[in-house]
């Protein structure tokens, strides 16, 4: 929890958005998620959010199913993906690596082993998008135990009630959900996102993170001040779908992040 | 309402549609207490939908070989073919109440989304059907009638193309439009409130099926028996028994008969309990949690998960939970048709099955009331493909 909860201090006092990218286990293998992780920390990333597959991942769009679909079809699993952050701590990744995913794939591994072995591998915390405060006590518990971060949402619909319970529920950092619907690449964002922004910082200090859309350098920007950080997938994804070969996906990772870093100052 | 059934049920769901969601619980609650509200239903049930519908004896299946006395409850009658219009009419006043003129819900069997688009065909509101891709070939003539009704259809080619992919997309575009668009889901699955708001629009079924019962024949049935696809129509038809010392069955799909070795679609025989589409239940999953392939020869049957009620009745023993094969649901489809006079939908075909093997089991005398949940014109073609095929098979 605490190199989460610094990365977004020191951030914070540099007046930089903190970068947070990313990128699903298992796509396009196993074998290349640790290189993809280096590559984006390596041009400017400042979290990593480390995404396990599900058959039904409900708020994603296309681009993240069909990522998630690829590594399962590979044999990605939630064991797999928690050696890969064992695996990239060992390539001398220092970045917080938070894993993302669904409940029912990590009820099934069991919360209390989750956690630990979350733990021991060195990861530094949870997001999971469909698991609200009023179902997260258990998970909680595991986190608080674990001594892990463990991320709620925000909506543009939430009432102020919620948004400020979410705030508060969350260890490491909000997850501020840019616009409604699903993952996906958007290209404006929602005209009324600095007042929703503004609701949000209001309702609690918990550093926020936006995330569903952002895929532009000028989207960067243009939040700059507004929140502590921005969250990139789909572009990314994108990006390395499109990609020919493993050196390519490296490449296509780095150019992104890069301009996306440059925009966070 | 706390959105438990013991440890299953919740609100897993987008932080999105946390807001719809008890907004639609909060309506749900003021229109029960509203008389233009309750009249508003009765009387559509009446005129629109055709309630009540008859229970009919049946002469030859189960007297004649075990002389138990079955007893049908006609959903099959209601206008549509099946019971998904109770809940449809229902949510679709809830809608209206809550200003939302736009409408969007998945279908299996197509028949809740012909209900659907009968329901906002008449009164006025603009649907949208997410079907998968595998469902709408083998449901034809239910995609034509929705499209006949007004309805848009959307084709789901994600996954198995089935129920569960359809219910994925709805659940997607939902998270899309949460404000200005209500989702009504079909079964007494998903996210609370959808499993006891759907149950109670379905309480109808039990309701009028224990007092006609009684009228009949003085006395309560031995056995009450429906299939679970979801688990709405049995969820309906079982509210009206819980009180009583009265057996109840619960068919789910056994598919290709093979057990516990897949090609089936019975999480509550083979499943474990996990979190799907907003809800925690049995579910058919791997050891990765990752949800696995679902089969029955009855879409709406065809589904990984079963509503969270089902699943608390399966722990506390209240409600028994067997199989039928599709096999022998081509049987009862075929015996009641020929036997009858009566053509079931292939998913109602499973609960006749079950009943017939219940029957094997009771006392001479017995009395069994099966809910045959809906008609079977749209499975005519896949039903009749299927004989056809058993028969070539046989020689
Ligand atoms: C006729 C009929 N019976 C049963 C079902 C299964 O649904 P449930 O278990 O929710 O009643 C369906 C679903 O499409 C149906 O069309």
């Amino acid at each position: 929890m605490k190199r989460l909860e610094q990365t977004f201090t020191d951030n914070r006092v540099k007046e930089e958005t903190t970068l947070v990218a990313y990128i699903t286990s298992g796509y396009p293998s196993l074998g290349e998620t640790v290189g993809l992780i280096r590559a984006a920390v390596d041009a400017g990333a400042d979290v990593i959010e480390l995404g396990v597959p599900f058959s039904d991942p409900l708020g994603d769009g296309p681009v993240i199913q069909a990522t998630g679909q690829a590594a399962l079809d590979t044999g990605t699993t939630t064991a797999a993906t928690i050696d890969v952050v064992a695996e990239a701590r060992a390539a001398g990744v220092e970045a917080p690596i938070v894993l993302m995913g669904y409940c029912n794939p990590f009820l099934r591994y069991g919360l209390t082993q989750l956690y630990d072995d979350a733990r021991t591998a060195g990861a530094d915390g949870f997001v999971v998008p469909d698991l609200p405060v009023s179902e997260g006590g258990p998970w909680l518990e595991r986190a608080r135990a674990a001594d892990l971060g463990q991320a709620f949402f925000a909506a543009p619909g939430s009432s102020p009630e919620r948004i400020a319970a979410s705030s508060a529920a969350s260890r490491g950092f909000l997850y501020v959900l840019a616009a409604n619907g699903v993952t996906g690449v958007r290209s404006e964002l929602d005209p009324g996102i600095d007042a929703y922004l503004e609701r949000v910082r209001a309702a609690g200090d918990t550093p926020m993170a936006v995330g569903f859309g952002i895929s532009r350098p000028e989207h960067v920007a243009a939040l700059h001040g507004r929140t502590d950080g921005v969250i990139v997938g789909s572009a990314l994804l994108r990006a390395v779908g499109e990609a020919r070969d493993a050196a390519g996906r490296r490449r296509a990772v780095t150019e992104l992040v890069s301009s996306l870093k440059a925009a966070t100052r | 309402m706390n959105g438990r059934f013991g440890e299953y049920g919740g609100q897993f769901v987008a932080e999105t549609l946390v807001g719809p969601l008890e907004e639609l619980e909060a309506e749900y609650h003021k229109a029960l207490l509203d008389p233009e509200f309750t009249e508003e239903l009765d009387r559509l049930l009446k005129m629109f939908v055709g309630r009540p519908t008859p229970i009919t004896e049946l002469h030859r299946l189960g007297v004649t070989e075990n002389g138990v006395k079955l007893w049908l409850k006609r959903e099959d009658l209601t206008h549509t073919g099946a019971h998904k219009i109770n809940n449809s009419i229902g949510q679709a006043l809830l809608a209206h109440r809550l200003g939302k003129k736009r409408i969007i819900a998945e279908t299996g069997a197509g028949q809740h989304g012909v209900a659907v688009a009968a329901a906002c065909a008449y009164l006025g509101l603009d649907a949208t059907v997410y079907m998968g891709r595998v469902d709408a070939e083998r449901q034809a003539p239910n995609v034509q009638r929705m499209k006949l009704l007004g309805a848009r259809v959307e084709l789901v080619d994600l996954g198995t193309a089935t129920l569960k992919d359809a219910i994925n997309a709805a659940i997607r575009e939902w998270i899309a439009h949460p404000d200005t668009t209500h989702y009504l889901l079909g079964s007494v699955v998903g996210p609370h409130p959808f499993p006891t708001i759907v149950r109670n629009f379905q309480s109808v079924i039990g309701r009028e099926a224990r007092a006609q019962f009684l009228e009949e024949n003085g006395r309560l049935p031995d056995v009450v028996v429906a299939c679970v696809g979801g688990g709405s129509n049995a969820a309906g038809m079982f509210s009206a028994f819980l009180d009583d010392p009265v057996r109840l069955v619960g068919v789910q799909a056994a598919g290709e008969g093979k057990g516990g070795d897949g090609g089936h679609a019975a999480p509550l025989l083979y499943g474990e309990p996990g979190v799907l589409q907003g809800t925690r239940t049995y579910l058919l999953q791997d050891d990765d949690g990752q949800i696995q392939l679902t089969h029955s020869i009855a879409p709406g049957l065809d589904y990984a998960g079963v509503g969270p009620e089902h699943s608390h009745y399966k722990d506390t023993g209240k409600v028994e939970y067997i199989s039928a094969s599709d096999d022998e649901a081509l049987d009862a489809f075929a015996a009641l048709s020929a036997h009858e006079g009566i053509v079931p939908a292939l998913e109602s075909a499973h609960a006749v099955a079950g009943a017939l093997k219940v029957a094997r089991g009771c006392e001479p005398g017995s009395t069994v009331l099966v809910n045959l949940s809906g008609r079977g014109d749209k499975d005519l073609t896949s039903a009749m493909a299927a004989l056809k095929q058993r028969e070539e098979n046989s020689r």
